[in-house]
């Protein structure tokens, strides 16, 4: 019998592996910068979270008698990888990397039926776990490069991360500095006004932190390429930043001393790679125009509460993935009004 | 210029559309052997009224109307009629249907013609529907509802605006172009001829900004006649502008709501090719017996239009364009975007036939699905504005009542979502399997009520007759209770007496004593 085909008889303009390799190169200018201000270390996490990634998705498929070559060649473990190698210290040992990401592609992508079916973004669940187990090693960066004090070169960086050795004469607490969002709230919680602590450490830059903002930009630029090239839509950023901004702005405004500006909030911790990389990820987004706008702005809100009451530096993770719970509710409750379809007469 | 309106989503195709217009519109070759299906438009079949072995004419009469919602078909050449039976037929299922086959004497000899009515506006439009049924024309822009009825405004409702479609949105396609660029006074006065028996207020001619040959020699033909209250609407070319409720939409700014048509509100919208039938039909008499076909696709050397009799076998059409079969993948009918594939290229040319595209391996994705990631581009670019991949994921899980819920009969399966689908996931191709399912459920469901319907009625006899019995015995009951009451009684007033007697005879004895 002859295979009848369906319309529409064209080739198709996009795939999923196009999109995957979009988002990897919209993170170049951010890799790059990260090299720049701080090390190697991104390299080294990197290629242990790649290595993870592919190894872990490719036990995972043949587990589930899937084929090995259109999931593996579709670059969604690529994506998955890069951004827990992101959210993660570049100082820091091998084996977090890689239960990270292991966690990640195993538990929350292949056991809730691999891509296109996982409710929760895996990177994000992979750092949340590890930033619960081990929340010392997660929040502690080394500084900032600026090219007049110490810098860890490749080689020391390769040989902490893989046998914990420290460079001579130095000791962990002093390579490592925690992150200005860290810092900020620690010492607002000893009494200091935000003046006071962005001028007393020297992580903290004019608007947010040395190094990070520039990151951040970086971020941005990737972000707007996306948005450009039509893989993500502006909704989720927006909404998301903007709700941060009008947030931090209201507190800002009820008390500048204890709480910083807009801009520390929007340009610093994970705001901009949260708003372009994380919350975008479609598979666990809202898919309805004000249903991104719902999600966004609830990410903002949760990553706000969390970075001015809760418990930890920052709420990035934490918002989207209690965001991802929201979605099949937002998605039903928010559809689109249906061409021919009254506003009152549906 | 007037105003115009935009729908949501829509595509910017690549539109392919000069392939095939490098050369005037050609005369096809009568074939050998004509294929006349009796089905060739939307509604009830035609039924033959003519013999195997009977010599017809052009023009002739050879199928009858059948009921309201039908058209007749008309032998388009002259020759006899060698056989009345199944044929492979164009249809998105690749079924056969059946056709009148006219063996061709190669003489075209024409049949007497319907008398010309160029004082059509002297004609009540009611006949002058007539005519144009009995012309056997019906929509040429591919969905082939019977004309006549499109110009009834039915009751006392004032039509307020006609439109000529000549958006042509999808690519490849160029009959209604070339038809604009080759024949713009025909198109005038079918347009004219439809506005009389419509009564429409305003006529607007509407056409994407792509055809700008078409758009000057339309304009030209209006100021030359001095029909400058016809208005050319120039839109944006951006798939689907053509089909009807976009196109109402992008002109008029009306959107007709999902359950009414146009007509409800106020709007008739007909094709390019549409009215220069009926000119024809109207002004000259002839019936519908041919129409412009656009051969095109890189497997066609010599791609172009023709004007081709109705009931051509493809093949010879594709013959004469130079189709190398060999490299040729796909034989679509319609455009790439919502034609359907021919399986058996002997399959006749329609009344509804506007594009035989023949393609070559390159033109066709073979990737295999991957799941979807939700990523919403479908939504984008859905002109229905609907969520696609929650219809996906409904239509595949087979849960029709989710499925409906999100509005699934609003789908126009355009394609738009598949084409950008990022996992290449034939969607429409679900829409169309969930749609069928709930007509067939609907069908069963129709089926079943009925049959509930006797066996409820069929119980209920039972049951009447049940309660008739039981009244019936009841009844008896009552009759037998009684008379065994009177029987009763009789006991009581013999027993009073008996004792009465007794006491009289106790009373006698004491006295006695």
């Amino acid at each position: 019998m002859t295979q009848i085909h369906t319309s529409p008889h064209t080739t198709f303009i996009n795939s999923v592996g196009r999109m995957m390799t979009l988002v990897v190169v919209a993170l170049i200018p951010a890799m790059l910068t990260y090299i720049w201000f701080f090390g190697w270390g991104i390299v080294i996490n990197s290629v242990i979270c790649i290595v993870t990634a592919y190894a872990t998705e490719a036990v995972m498929l043949r587990l589930r008698k899937r084929p090995l070559w259109p999931f593996l060649s579709d670059g969604s473990a690529l994506v998955t990888a890069l951004l827990i190698a992101f959210a993660l210290p570049p100082i820091i040992a091998w084996w977090i990397p890689l239960l990270a990401t292991a966690f990640a592609i195993i538990i929350a992508k292949h056991l809730y039926g691999g891509l296109g079916y996982n409710p929760f973004n895996p990177a994000m669940v992979g750092y949340a776990m590890l930033l619960i187990v081990f929340p010392k090693q997660m929040t502690a960066w080394i500084p900032a490069s600026t090219g007049t004090g110490w810098e860890i070169n490749f080689f020391d960086n390769l040989r902490y991360n893989l046998f914990g050795d420290l460079p001579a004469d130095t000791t962990y607490d002093m390579i490592t500095q925690a992150t200005p969002m860290d810092m900020l709230d620690i010492q607002v919680g000893l009494g200091k006004t935000v003046t006071q602590v962005e001028n007393s450490f020297a992580q903290f830059s004019q608007y947010f932190g040395v190094g990070w903002d520039w990151l951040s930009l970086m971020f941005l630029l990737g972000g707007l390429f996306l948005i450009y090239k039509r893989i993500i839509t502006w909704h989720i950023p927006v909404a998301m930043l903007g709700t941060i901004a009008v947030a931090s702005g209201i507190a800002y405004l009820y008390d500048s001393a204890s709480n910083p500006d807009p801009l520390f909030h929007v340009l610093g911790g994970a705001s901009m790679i949260g708003a372009f990389f994380i919350a975008t990820d479609p598979v666990t987004a809202s898919t309805t125009p004000i249903g991104r706008l719902i999600y966004g702005m609830g990410i903002g809100l949760i990553t706000y509460i969390i970075r001015a009451w809760g418990g930890y530096p920052d709420g990035v993770a934490f918002g989207v993935l209690i965001m991802n719970m929201a979605v099949p509710t937002i998605d039903y409750y928010t559809q689109p009004r249906v061409f021919g379809h009254g506003r009152d007469n549906d | 210029m007037r105003k115009r309106w935009s729908f949501h989503g829509g595509l910017k195709l690549e539109g392919h559309k000069a392939i095939s217009m490098r050369e005037p519109i050609a005369t096809a070759d009568i074939p050998a052997q004509l294929i006349l299906p009796l089905q060739q438009h939307i509604g009830e079949a035609a039924y033959p009224i003519v013999d195997v072995g009977e010599r017809v004419l052009t023009g002739q009469i050879v199928a009858q109307a059948e009921g309201y919602v039908s058209a007749p078909v008309h032998a388009s050449s002259s020759g006899t009629v060698t056989a009345i039976e199944k044929r492979p037929v164009a249809h998105p299922s690749g079924m056969h249907g059946t056709c009148i086959v006219i063996e061709t004497d190669a003489k075209d000899e024409w049949c007497e013609l319907a008398p010309h009515q160029a004082d059509y506006k002297q004609m009540d439009p009611s006949a002058l529907r007539n005519l144009i049924r009995d012309a056997g024309i019906v929509g040429l822009g591919g969905a082939g509802f019977p004309t006549y009825i499109k110009l009834n405004p039915g009751g006392r409702r004032q039509i307020e605006t006609l439109i000529l479609n000549g958006a042509e949105c999808e690519p490849y396609i160029t009959c209604d172009a070339m038809t604009m660029q080759e024949s713009p006074r025909e198109i005038i006065e079918g347009l004219l001829i439809m506005r009389h028996a419509l009564q429409a207020r305003q006529c607007l001619i509407a056409i994407e900004d792509n055809k700008p040959a078409a758009i000057s020699a339309i304009s030209d033909a209006l100021t030359r006649q001095e029909k400058t209250f016809i208005d050319v609407v120039v839109i944006p070319t951006r798939y689907p502008a053509g089909s009807e409720k976009q196109l109402i939409k992008t002109v008029t700014g009306i959107e007709i709501p999902s359950n009414k048509l146009p007509l409800h509100c106020g709007v008739v919208v007909h094709n390019i090719g549409t009215a220069v039938a009926v000119s024809e039909a109207v002004l000259s008499g002839k019936p519908l017996i041919s129409r412009i076909v656009t051969v095109t696709g890189h497997a066609v050397a010599r791609p172009g239009n023709y004007r081709a009799r109705i009931g051509t076998p493809m093949h010879e059409l594709l013959r004469q364009a130079k189709v190398d079969t060999d490299t040729m993948a796909r034989l679509i009918m319609g455009g790439p975007m919502m034609g359907f594939e021919i399986l058996d290229n002997t399959s006749p040319v329609l009344k509804t036939s506007n594009c035989l595209l023949a393609t070559t391996r390159q033109d066709h994705d073979h990737s295999a699905a991957m799941p979807c990631i939700r990523c919403g581009e479908c939504t984008r670019v859905c002109p229905a504005n609907l969520l696609p991949q929650q219809l996906y994921w409904y239509a595949r899980a087979k849960d029709f009542d989710m499925s409906q819920r999100y509005n699934l009969f609003d789908c126009i399966e355009c394609g738009c979502c598949t084409y950008v689908c990022p996992s290449h996931i034939p969607l429409v191709h679900y829409y169309r399997f969930a749609k069928t399912e709930i007509w067939a459920q609907e069908r069963d469901k129709k089926k079943s009520d009925h049959a509930r319907q006797r066996h409820d009625y069929h119980q209920y006899r039972l049951e009447r007759k049940k309660l008739e019995d039981e009244e019936r015995r009841r009844k008896k009951k009552a009759l037998l209770k009684k008379t065994q009451e009177t029987d009763n009684k009789k006991d009581v007033i013999a027993a009073a007496l008996a004792r009465v007697e007794a006491k009289k005879a106790q009373q006698q004895q004491e006295t006695g004593e």
